[in-house]
C-alpha cells in the first residue's frame, strides 16, 4: 500500500507515493535526493536529521512523510542561495570552525536556526541546553556554541568566560550559576 | 607574508554547509545504480552454538534477491592481527558458535533497504547458550573457554612472568598499589560505517567505503577475498569522523564486496547506529595494576604497570595497543626504575582497536592517577610532586625507559602555565574554604600531565603536486582526512611554496588508483608526514620552476624567486607564471617524505569540577589546557582538534561507558542508553598556548589530533577524586558517574574501603 504525499521542500512542492512508514528523513533522502539531512541514530538521540517542519525543528527521523504531508519543509541547503552567499548561521559556522566532519551539522545547524529564531540573544548557557538534542563527536561543541552566539550579533568571546584569574566561576555549565 | 600560523578557514565548508558533504551512504555514483541492500542478521548472542538457521521465510520476504549464511561462503576464517593463535580466526560469517553479540550470522539482500529488515526478521537462528566471558578476571582464569582449540583465552603477552623483579622497590620508603578501570568506550563516530562495492566488466571492484585509509583498507579487502590487489579500487568518499575505530577494513567490506561478486549486482551497507554500538571497533577496555614507589621528599624511584587488556571475541588492532600503553608507561617523568607487562585476552564482547589515543591514555590515565595516590600518601602537592619528577628541557632528546626517545618537551614550564592561568593557589583556597564550610558543592582540581607518541611506526607519506596551464593546483595525499580539514592545510602547504591562494589549489585523497600510496589518518601523524610531504613537494616543484624558467628569463636561478604564482627574476620585473610554464611542459612533483623517528607532542591540563556530595554529579566547570605540538600551521584547525580531544576525554573520565550484563548482553546500544555527551553536559575550554617545535621536520609540527583526549581524561577523573579527598577517597574509577562517587562517598562515611 502506498500513500501520496505533497510536501513542499525548500519552496518546491514535491510529491510522491509513498509507504505509509516511510521516515521524513528518507522521503528527503531518497525520494527527493536530498542527501544533507543525515541518519546517526535509531533512537531518536542525535539529531543529524534535524529540519524545519512548517518552521519548528523536528527530528525527521521520527516524523513519517505522511505526517508531513502538505506541510513545508527546509534542510540546510535550503538556507543558503549558493555556497559563495550562506546564510548568517552557516556563515558563522564556518568563520568559527564549527564543524569537522560535516555529519551533525546539517541538523546542527538547522537546530541552531530554529533557536535563533525563539531566542535571538541567547546566553552560552541557553545555547548548550537549546542544543542539547542534537549531538556532535568531532568539535567538542566549543565552536558551535561559539558560532551560535556569533549568529546573534554577540561575541563569542564576551560571553565564554574565559577571565583565567575567576574561582571556580560556573561559568559555562551553569553548575553553581 | 607567510601563510603559514594563520587562522585559515576551511575551503570545505561551503559545500558542507549548502548541500552537505558526501559520505558513502549519500553516494549517486552510476557505478552503484541498481545496487542491493545488505542488511545483516546479527547474533543476539555472546557466546552459543548455532544449531539451526532457517531461512525459508526470509527468502520468500518481499524484494529479498538472496540470503546468505556461512554455509554458502567460500572464504575462509581470517585472523586479523597476526601474533595470536589460529584458533581465533574469525569467520565471515558465524557458523558454528557466535561469540559476540554483534556477530553477523547471515546477510540479506533486498532491493529496497526497509525491506532489508522486514527479512532478516524472518531468518530463525536456533541457538544454544554457552556461559559467557564478559570481564578480564573471567578470561583469565580460563575456565570457560572462546576459542577451546586455542586451549586459553589469552590472545597474546608482552612481557612474560618473569618481568617483575622482586626488589624493584627495595629502596623505597613509600609505596602505593591500585588497581584502575580503563572503562571501554565506544568510538561512536556520528557516520555510522559503510560500503558499496560494484564489480566491473573488467573484473575490478570498486569499493566505496568509510574509512581513514583507503589504501591499507584496498591491502586488507584483497587479500581477504583471495584476489590480486591490482583488481581492487578503493574510493574514500566524505567521512563523518572515524576517532581510530575506521582504521583499515572492517570484516563487512569484505562481505559486501563478495556479496556483490556473489549475486553479480552492486551491493551497498549501511549500518545502524544500534548495529554500530555492537559491531565496531570498541577502545580502552584495559584493568590496570598499578604500584608506584619513593621517598617521602616527593621523588619517585621505582613504577610498575601490570595491564589486562580486552581484545573482545575476535583479536584485530587492539591487540597490538598495549605495546603504546608499556611504551609511553613512565609518562613524563624520569623514573629510575619502570617494569611493565600486558597480557591481552578475549572475552565474549565486541572486538577492540583504536579509539583516540589508543594505548598512550592508558598509560596516561595509570601514571596520572599514580602520582597524585604517591603525592596524597606522602602529603605533598600533586603539582609539585609532578615538577620535581619531570626530566629538564636540556636533558632532551630523552629516552625514556620504554625505549622511546622523546624529540623536545618542556614539561615544568607547560605545568607551570596550567597552574599560572588557572590561579591553582586560588582554587586551593577555595577548595578549603568550602571544606571548612561543610558546603554541598566541594571543589575538586586535577591535574594531568602527559606526553604522547605520535606518527609511531608510520612516519612516512607521499605527496604529489602539480600545477596546471589554468594556474590551479592538484595536490593529492596519502592521509586520509575525516573532519580534520586537509584539503584546507594541505592547501595552505603548497601555497606557502607557490604563492598561490589555496582557493585555487584542490587535495585530493582516499582514491587508489589515483593514489597508489598511502598510509592515511590516524595516530596523529597526517601533518608531521602527508603535510610535510606536500610542504616538500612543493617546495621541489618551485625548483623545478626555477631551472625551467631559468632558461627562458635567461636569468640566473640563484636569481630567482618563486612568487604570487610565478617565478620572478628578484629586484626586476621579469617573471613568468608557473601556469605558463605548466603549458609549456607538465608541472609536476612526486615527493616520498620520511620523518624516520616519531615525535612526542606534550601537555597539561587542569579540570575544575564542582562536585555535589549529596548526589555525587560531578561538573566540569574548566578545563585549562596546553597541548605543545609544535609549530602550529593553522590555529584553527589545532584548536579544533583539541576541543574535541578534550570532550572525548571527559566524557570518558565523567559519562561513557559500554557496559555488558553477566551474560554478555550491551547495555548501551543505542545512543538513548551510551553516554555519548551533548552541548549541556560540557564547558567552554579554555586552551593556553605553548609550541615547542621539534626537529625532525622542517615545518616543526608535532601531532595534535589525540592530545586532548589523553591530558583531558586523568585531569578531570583526578579532579573528581580531589574533590572528595578530605572525606578519605584516594581513587574512584571512570566512568565517574553520580552513582559511583555516591557510593564511594557512602562507603567512605560509613567508614568501609571505598
Ligand atoms: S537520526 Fe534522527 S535523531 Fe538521530
Ligand atoms: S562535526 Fe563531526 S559530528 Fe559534528
Amino acid at each position: 500500500m502506498t500513500v501520496k504525499v505533497e510536501i513542499t521542500v525548500n519552496g518546491e512542492s514535491t510529491s510522491a507515493d509513498v509507504e505509509p512508514r516511510l521516515l521524513l528523513a528518507h522521503y528527503l533522502r531518497d525520494q527527493l535526493g536530498l542527501k544533507d539531512t543525515n541518519v546517526g541514530c535509531d533512537t531518536t538521540s542525535c539529531g543529524a536529521c534535524t529540519v524545519l517542519l512548517d518552521g519548528e525543528s523536528i527530528k525527521s527521523c521520527t516524523v513519517l512523510a505522511v505526517q508531513a504531508d502538505q506541510q513545508s519543509v527546509t534542510t540546510m541547503e535550503g538556507l543558503s542561495t549558493d555556497s559563495d552567499n550562506l546564510h548568517p548561521v552557516p556563515a558563522a559556522f564556518r568563520a568559527e570552525h564549527g564543524l569537522q566532519c560535516g555529519f551533525c551539522t546539517p541538523g546542527m545547524v538547522m537546530a541552531a536556526v530554529s533557536l535563533l529564531e525563539e531566542n535571538p540573544k541567547p546566553t552560552e548557557k541557553q545555547v548548550r541546553e537549546g542544543l542539547e538534542g542534537n549531538l556532535c563527536r568531532c568539535t567538542g561543541y566549543h565552536n558551535i556554541v561559539r558560532a551560535v552566539l556569533a549568529a546573534s550579533g554577540q561575541d563569542p568571546d564576551k560571553a565564554e568566560g574565559s577571565e583565567p584569574d575567576m574561582v571556580a566561576p560556573g561559568f559555562s555549565t551553569g553548575s553553581g550559576a | 607574508m607567510s601563510i603559514m600560523g594563520t587562522r585559515v578557514r576551511r575551503v570545505e565548508d561551503p559545500v558542507f554547509l549548502t548541500r552537505g558533504a558526501t559520505y558513502t551512504d549519500d553516494l549517486t555514483d552510476e557505478r552503484l545504480s541498481g545496487a542491493l541492500h545488505l542488511t545483516f542478521v546479527r547474533s543476539p548472542m555472546a557466546h552459543a552454538r548455532i544449531t539451526g538457521v532457517d531461512t525459508t521465510a526470509a527468502r520468500e520476504a518481499p524484494g529479498v534477491v538472496a540470503v546468505i549464511t556461512a554455509d554458502e561462503m567460500d572464504l575462509e576464517p581470517t585472523k586479523h592481527f597476526p601474533a595470536v593463535p589460529d584458533a581465533m580466526a574469525r569467520p565471515w560469517l558465524a557458523k558454528d558458535t557466535v561469540r559476540f553479540v554483534g556477530e553477523p550470522v547471515a546477510a540479506v539482500l533486498t532491493e529496497h533497504a526497509y525491506q532489508g529488515e522486514d527479512a532478516a526478521e524472518l531468518v530463525e537462528v536456533d541457538y544454544d547458550p554457552l556461559p559467557a566471558v564478559t570481564t578480564l578476571k573471567q578470561a583469565l582464569a580460563d575456565e570457560t573457554l572462546l576459542f577451546p582449540e586455542a586451549g586459553t583465552n589469552l590472545a597474546v603477552a608482552f612481557g612474560g612472568e618473569d618481568e617483575f623483579s622482586d626488589d624493584l622497590f627495595a629502596d623505597c620508603e613509600v609505596v602505593v598499589t591500585q588497581e584502575i578501570v580503563n572503562q571501554r568506550v565506544a568510538a561512536a563516530p556520528l557516520e555510522t560505517r559503510g560500503a558499496a562495492a560494484a564489480w566491473g566488466e573488467d573484473g575490478r571492484v570498486t569499493l566505496f567505503a568509510s574509512t581513514q585509509n583507503a589504501q591499507q583498507t584496498k591491502g586488507e579487502v584483497a587479500g581477504w577475498l583471495g584476489v590480486d590487489p591490482g583488481l581492487v579500487h578503493v574510493i574514500t568518499p566524505d567521512v563523518g569522523g572515524g576517532f581510530g575505530a575506521k582504521i583499515g577494513a572492517d570484516p563487512e567490506f569484505a562481505l559486501v564486496a563478495w556479496l556483490a561478486r556473489h549475486v553479480g549486482r552492486p551491493v551497498r551497507w549501511n549500518e545502524s547506529r544500534s548495529e554500530n554500538m555492537t559491531g565496531m571497533l570498541q577502545g580502552r577496555a584495559q584493568l590496570q595494576t598499578i604500584t608506584i614507589g619513593g621517598n617521602r621528599d616527593g621523588k619517585v624511584l621505582a613504577y610498575r604497570l601490570d595491564v589486562l587488556a580486552d581484545a573482545g571475541a575476535y583479536p584485530r588492532i587492539g591487540v597490538a595497543l598495549p605495546t603504546f600503553t608499556r611504551m609511553m608507561a613512565g609518562g613524563v617523568y624520569d623514573i629510575p626504575k619502570v617494569e611493565t607487562r600486558a597480557r591481552v585476552l578475549v572475552t565474549n564482547t565486541t572486538s577492540t582497536g583504536a579509539y583516540r589515543g589508543a594505548g598512550r591514555p592508558e598509560a596516561t590515565a595509570a601514571i596520572e592517577r599514580a602520582i597524585d595516590l604517591f603525592a596524597a600518601e606522602i602529603g605533598k602537592d600533586v603539582a609539585e610532586v609532578r615538577k620535581l619528577n619531570v626530566p629538564p628541557p636540556d636533558a632532551f632528546p630523552y629516552t625514556n625507559k620504554g625505549g622511546a626517545q622523546y624529540d623536545s618537551g618542556e614539561y615544568a614550564k607547560a605545568i607551570d602555565t596550567v597552574l599560572e592561568a588557572a590561579g591553582y593557589q586560588g582554587l586551593r583556597a577555595e577548595q578549603k574554604a568550602r571544606r571548612e564550610r561543610g558546603e554541598v558543592l566541594q571543589l575538586g582540581i586535577g591535574l594531568s600531565c602527559f606526553v604522547e607518541i605520535t606518527a609511531g611506526g608510520m612516519t612516512a607519506e607521499d605527496a604529489t603536486v602539480e600545477v596546471h596551464p589554468d594556474g590551479t593546483v592538484t595536490v593529492l595525499t596519502g592521509t586520509s582526512p575525516h573532519g580534520q580539514g586537509h584539503a584546507t592545510a594541505w592547501a595552505m602547504l603548497a601555497s606557502e611554496k607557490l604563492g598561490i591562494p589555496v582557493e585555487k589549489i584542490t587535495v585530493k585523497h582516499g582514491d587508489t588508483d589515483l593514489i597508489p600510496k598511502g598510509i592515511g589518518t590516524m595516530g596523529s601523524r597526517s601533518l608531521q608526514t602527508g603535510g610535510v610531504a606536500v610542504y616538500q613537494a612543493a617546495g621541489e616543484l618551485a625548483d623545478l620552476a626555477k631551472q625551467r624558467a631559468a632558461d627562458l628569463l635567461e636569468a640566473n636561478v640563484d636569481d630567482l624567486e618563486v612568487a604570487d604564482g610565478a617565478v620572478r627574476v628578484a629586484g626586476t620585473g621579469t617573471s613568468i607564471t608557473l601556469a605558463e610554464l605548466a603549458e609549456k611542459d607538465q608541472l609536476r612533483i612526486e615527493s616520498h617524505w620520511d620523518g624516520q623517528m616519531p615525535s612526542f607532542p606534550f601537555g597539561a591540563h587542569l579540570a575544575v569540577v564542582e562536585l555535589d556530595i549529596e548526589s555525587g554529579k560531578a561538573v566540569v566547570d574548566r578545563i585549562l589546557t596546553i597541548d605543545d605540538a609544535g609549530t602550529i600551521l593553522n590555529p584553527l584547525l589545532a584548536e579544533g582538534q583539541r576541543h574535541g580531544g578534550i570532550a572525548q576525554g571527559i566524557a570518558q573520565a565523567l559519562l561513557e561507558e559500554v557496559v555488558y550484563d553477566a551474560d554478555g548482553n550491551p547495555l548501551t546500544a543505542t545512543f538513548a542508553d551510551y553516554g555519548i555527551p551533548s552541548a549541556a553536559e560540557l564547558p567552554s575550554f579554555t586552551l593556553l598556548t605553548m609550541e615547542t617545535p621539534t626537529h625532525l621536520n622542517p615545518i616543526g609540527a608535532k601531532g595534535i589530533g589525540e592530545a586532548g583526549t589523553i591530558g583531558a581524561t586523568p585531569a578531570v577523573q583526578s579532579a573528581v577524586c580531589d574533590a572528595v579527598a578530605h572525606l578519605g577517597i584516594r581513587h574512584i574509577d571512570m566512568p565517574a558517574t553520580p552513582l559511583r562517587v555516591w557510593t564511594a562517598i557512602n562507603a567512605a562515611q560509613n567508614g568501609s574501603d571505598a
